[in-house]
């Protein structure tokens, strides 16, 4: 247990995982619809603020777990409720309290039927993807993780598109079935670890080579898919098109980075030999995650289609940033997990805007509303600029690092030059999309339709949108107070990674041989 | 006292019979045995703490077999009460119904606390024949005969079963010279290199396979689930398998004599045939009681995987299991007896737009069908979990993947069936009222379903204890 700093005093992260559990029982009694909206904004609100306490209260020097609570659950299979927040987390925990209350505003008026069961499922989310998140024993963990695609299935299923059910249950399926072998692996974990499912004592255990590549393999499957990395990405398209505005910001800003955070949180630590082995592997796959999403979104005339394949690519990047495995390339990762949040989450916000106005995701029937909309299109323009990493904003500095990190010299990986110039293109291709798609809709050309009749944003729109372009320029000017809350966290991890890879490259080098 | 429930059962069975022999009305009947139905729950939860011998040491009360006789009772009462409406077995015959239910049920408490082969196989025969009965019970005046299909397979089939099992005991009769089992195990023990030792032993465990469906012994679940009447089915497809896992408990501990470990692989195969069998058969099925009984299979796979570990802990897992596996079975066939308003037969499409329909219904429907695919935070999940970390101690990892891909596998069916009832929109737009005994019943059950899952500590506990007092 020297791993945790218990908190003595008042639980607040448990009050934070929990509060939106307890949120769901008014609505399950009142199902007067303004009251349920007006009820969900407030609890996520709440849970919003009191998350900005754990940054207050943040210890940036230790790289133990902090806020962590720790009590006995399932006896008999010593099965624990240990939660905590490191530096790799609390980044994550707050993106996700912070992103809720804005889904929530903006599903104020497009979901019109079934409001209250919609809150409930968004409430419930909170509350396992905030557990996901904080928890340090792999039941608990794998509980949440998969207890969420239950709410998300449903928000999905009911409040979709034309094809929701494909897509609801092709996200289903995928998700599932990639996770069952990390289940596996977890039971394994157990029997190896003494009959105990605490994590960090899991971490750095040495295991045996062989068993390490099985056990990356599937972990690599549940969270390659959640990522999801290339070639395992063909739920997401489908998924992000047909669910509702909050459905799909939820996707994109907190559930794929749960896939990049198990990378973080588990791979490297519990399998360090097996990561070095088959990282050229991961590597070269991300490199085409992120020219494929580039090429496909280049094509895209859907536009929830073009934001979901250019987070592939976006995704591409992060899952590069980290197997390149130095101090840059991880905190761009992590930074560019939580800049892909903001501002993938936004724009998903502002497709869903104008979908409410024209019900139509088409680019061609979107066109040449900016004159038309010029409050809009300005919140667009710069989620656009923001998401192919133009300089000023967020996702330059997170790309920035990872590049840097991929260039880096690397004594485990020798083609790090081709590898730094083969990722350059996505950022290129990036711009293509991004600016394709302002310029239409923006301008468009001389066949735009009749877009005189359409408002521009209302006060609601705006209070959801604004935060978003907040975060996007303090991260993009002062990215360091973020990286402050990671840095010894990553710099811990680096370094047991370094004393425990060096087994491990003996293994993999005897392996070869 | 140690007799209790079993008497109690016995007096209801007689009301019943009186009442049969009058002319009263449907309404009455049901209500008499509904009442009936709590007595003998209340007497099984009285007996709890019973411990004893019987009739020469064929039969032992102790904590084991009480606690199945009160999950017994549990369900019985929860069928009688969701199944109340009895709307396809015809209505001159209701009295007769519940005879034969509880004399079926008495021969199922009667089982649990035999502990020899010959009152093994007297109160088996009391319970397999009045189910036999029940099921051609079905009304069929819609010209309907699948039900005479269905009750005439069922009893061939299963008269099979009984035979091929009635032949291994003679062959442990033949080899120990005792028909009690304690005496059995240990005069076994020394046959263990004996051939016939294994193949008696694999005989009457066929038996059991039979009654809990496990491959390939499952060829009767398809067709009695669809012909069966609804409340028929949902009795079928829960009680037995209680009483049959309770057996399978004390019964294969003589597996343990083969030292080749023949017939634990024997065993493994079964287990792992079992789900993939039912998994995979499960995918197609249009028919929700065909689906259910699919799954069923499956997931009596599962209830193996942990008997066969041989451990104490295994066979608390497989309790555990099969107690969940009833709640959520259960909860599963409330939502059919309420939907089908004349006792017709469910298609998966009949559900559509069940949300509107009846909120309770669906949510019970999806929680039930959420935990048997084994999500988490509900039993389902909790159970597998169970039997999974404890066929891992046993190093059976080859096992432990298949069974977890079958859970991937599982998932589509179930997952179906959630869809339709949530997601689409009601092709008939009459409400479904339950009544509220049902209502009652099914928030029951959905607590159950979530606090097992949740909490399963005590649950274990509890199993644990009832295994303890047979080991």
């Amino acid at each position: 247990m020297d791993q945790l700093l218990l908190n003595p005093g008042f639980p607040l992260l448990s009050t934070l995982i929990f509060l939106p559990l307890a949120g769901i029982i008014p609505l399950l009694a009142v199902k007067n619809d303004s009251f349920s909206r007006c009820w969900a904004l407030a609890v996520t609100t709440a849970v919003a603020v009191l998350s900005l306490l754990l940054v207050t209260g943040f210890d940036t020097s230790t790289v133990k777990f902090q806020f962590a609570e720790h009590h006995s659950w399932v006896r008999s299979l010593n099965i624990n409720y240990v939660i905590g927040v490191d530096g790799i987390s609390i980044l994550l925990i707050i993106l996700t309290t912070l992103i809720m209350p804005l889904c929530v505003l903006a599903s104020w008026s497009y979901i019109k039927t079934r409001i209250s069961t919609f809150m409930i499922c968004l409430l419930i989310m909170e509350t396992a993807m905030l557990g996901v998140f904080a928890a340090l024993d792999f039941v608990l963990f794998y509980i949440l993780w998969e207890a969420m695609l239950i709410p998300m299935y449903l928000l999905i299923g009911i409040w979709g598109g034309p094809r929701k059910i494909y897509a609801s249950v092709k996200f289903f399926l995928y998700t599932l079935a990639g996770s069952i072998l990390m289940l596996v692996g977890i039971i394994w974990l157990y029997k190896a670890n003494h009959y105990s499912f605490y994590i960090p004592d899991m971490m750095w255990a040495d295991y045996s080579f062989g068993h390490q590549i099985l056990l990356f393999l599937a972990f690599f499957l549940a969270f390659a898919i959640k990522v999801p990395m290339f070639p395992f990405h063909t739920w997401l398209p489908a998924a992000h098109v047909e669910a509702p505005t909050a459905g799909s910001v939820i996707l994109a800003s907190i559930l794929l980075k749960m896939g990049t955070y198990g990378f973080l949180r588990f791979a490297l630590p519990i399998t360090p030999a097996a990561t070095v082995y088959l990282m050229p592997y991961v590597l070269w796959l991300s490199i085409a995650g992120i020219i494929y999403g580039g090429l496909t979104a280049l094509a895209q005339h859907d536009m929830k289609k073009l934001i979901a394949y250019s987070s592939v690519g976006h995704m591409g990047f992060v899952t590069l940033g980290i197997f390149v495995l130095n101090v840059q390339g991880i905190e761009g990762s992590i930074l560019q997990m939580i800049n892909h949040g903001v501002t993938t989450g936004a724009l998903f916000l502002c497709v869903g805007m104008i979908y409410e106005r024209t019900h139509s995701r088409e680019l061609s029937s979107a066109t040449g509303i900016g004159k038309f909309m010029p409050v809009y299109v300005t919140f667009l323009a710069f989620f656009s600029l923001s998401s192919f990493g133009f300089p000023g904003t967020n996702s330059f500095v997170g790309e920035f690092m990872i590049l840097v990190g991929a260039f880096k010299t690397n004594v485990l990986f020798k083609h790090n030059i081709a590898l730094g110039l083969a990722a350059i293109p996505g950022a290129v291709l990036a711009a293509a999309y991004m600016l394709r798609m302002l310029q239409k809709i923006v301008w468009g050309g001389t066949a735009n339709p009749d877009q005189s009749w359409l408002t521009d944003l209302n006060m609601r729109e705006i209070v959801t949108l604004a935060p978003f372009l907040f975060f996007v320029f303090w991260i993009g000017l002062g990215p360091q107070s973020f990286i402050n809350l990671m840095h010894s966290s990553v710099v811990n991890l680096l370094d047991q990674f370094h004393t425990h890879q060096g087994q491990a490259v003996a293994a993999a080098e005897l392996i070869l041989r | 006292m140690l007799f209790l429930p079993e008497l109690t059962l016995l007096g209801s069975g007689l009301i019943i019979f009186l009442v049969s022999l009058g002319k009263a009305e449907s309404d009455t009947v049901k209500n008499i045995a509904l009442g009936l139905g709590a007595c003998i729950l209340i007497a099984a939860v009285m007996g709890l703490r019973q411990q004893g011998d019987l009739f020469f040491n064929a039969y032992r009360v102790d904590l084991f077999s009480q606690v199945f006789k009160f999950l017994v009772a549990a369900s019985m009462l929860a069928v009688l009460i969701f199944g109340r409406k009895l709307a396809s077995v015809k209505q001159d015959v209701h009295a007769e119904y519940y005879l034969f239910l509880f004399s079926g049920v008495l021969g199922m408490m009667m089982l649990v606390s035999s502990v020899d082969l010959l009152a093994i196989f007297v109160s088996l025969e009391l319970s397999s024949f009045a189910v036999y009965i029940m099921v051609p019970m079905r009304d069929d005046t819609g010209a309907i005969k699948f039900q005479m299909e269905a009750g005439v397979k069922y009893l061939l089939f299963g008269v099979m079963a009984t035979s091929i099992m009635l032949f291994g005991m003679s062959y442990i009769y033949g080899l120990t010279g005792s028909t009690h089992l304690p005496v059995i195990v240990k005069a076994l023990s020394s046959f263990s290199h004996q051939p016939a030792a294994v193949a008696a032993v694999a005989m009457v465990l066929a038996g059991f396979f039979y009654k809990l469906a496990i491959f390939p012994f499952h060829f009767w679940v398809p067709d009695i689930y669809e012909g069966a009447a609804n409340e028929t089915t949902a009795f079928i497809s829960s009680v037995p398998k209680l009483a049959a896992v309770a057996l399978l408990i004390r019964l294969v501990n003589l597996a343990g004599v083969d030292q080749g470990q023949t017939l634990l692989n024997l065993l493994k195969v079964c287990a792992v045939l079992s789900m993939f069998y039912g998994n995979l058969s499960a995918l197609v099925q249009k028919d929700l009681k065909r689906m259910l009984g699919f799954s069923g299979i499956a997931h009596a796979g599962f209830v193996l995987l942990g008997l066969l570990t041989m451990q104490a802990n295994g066979y608390a897992n497989a309790l555990y299991y099969i107690m969940g596996y009833v709640v959520m079975n259960l909860a599963c066939f409330l939502v059919i007896c309420s939907v089908a308003k004349d006792g017709e037969n469910i298609l998966i499409e009949d559900l559509s737009g069940l949300h509107k329909r009846s909120p309770l219904l669906a949510i019970t429907l999806a929680v039930g069908l959420f935990a048997l695919a084994g999500i988490p935070p509900f039993v389902g999940f909790m159970g597998k979990f169970y039997i999974l970390v404890g066929a891992l101690k046993q190093d059976y990892i080859l096992l432990v993947t298949l069974a977890a891909i079958n859970t991937a596998i599982a998932i589509y069916y179930y997952l179906s069936v959630v869809r339709v009832t949530y997601c689409s929109n009601p092709a008939q737009q009459e409400t479904v009222e339950p009544r509220m005994l049902t209502t009652v019943t099914a928030l029951i059950l959905l607590t159950i379903i979530v606090a097992m899952g949740v909490q399963p500590q005590r649950f274990i506990d509890f199993a644990q204890a009832a295994i303890q007092s047979i080991m």
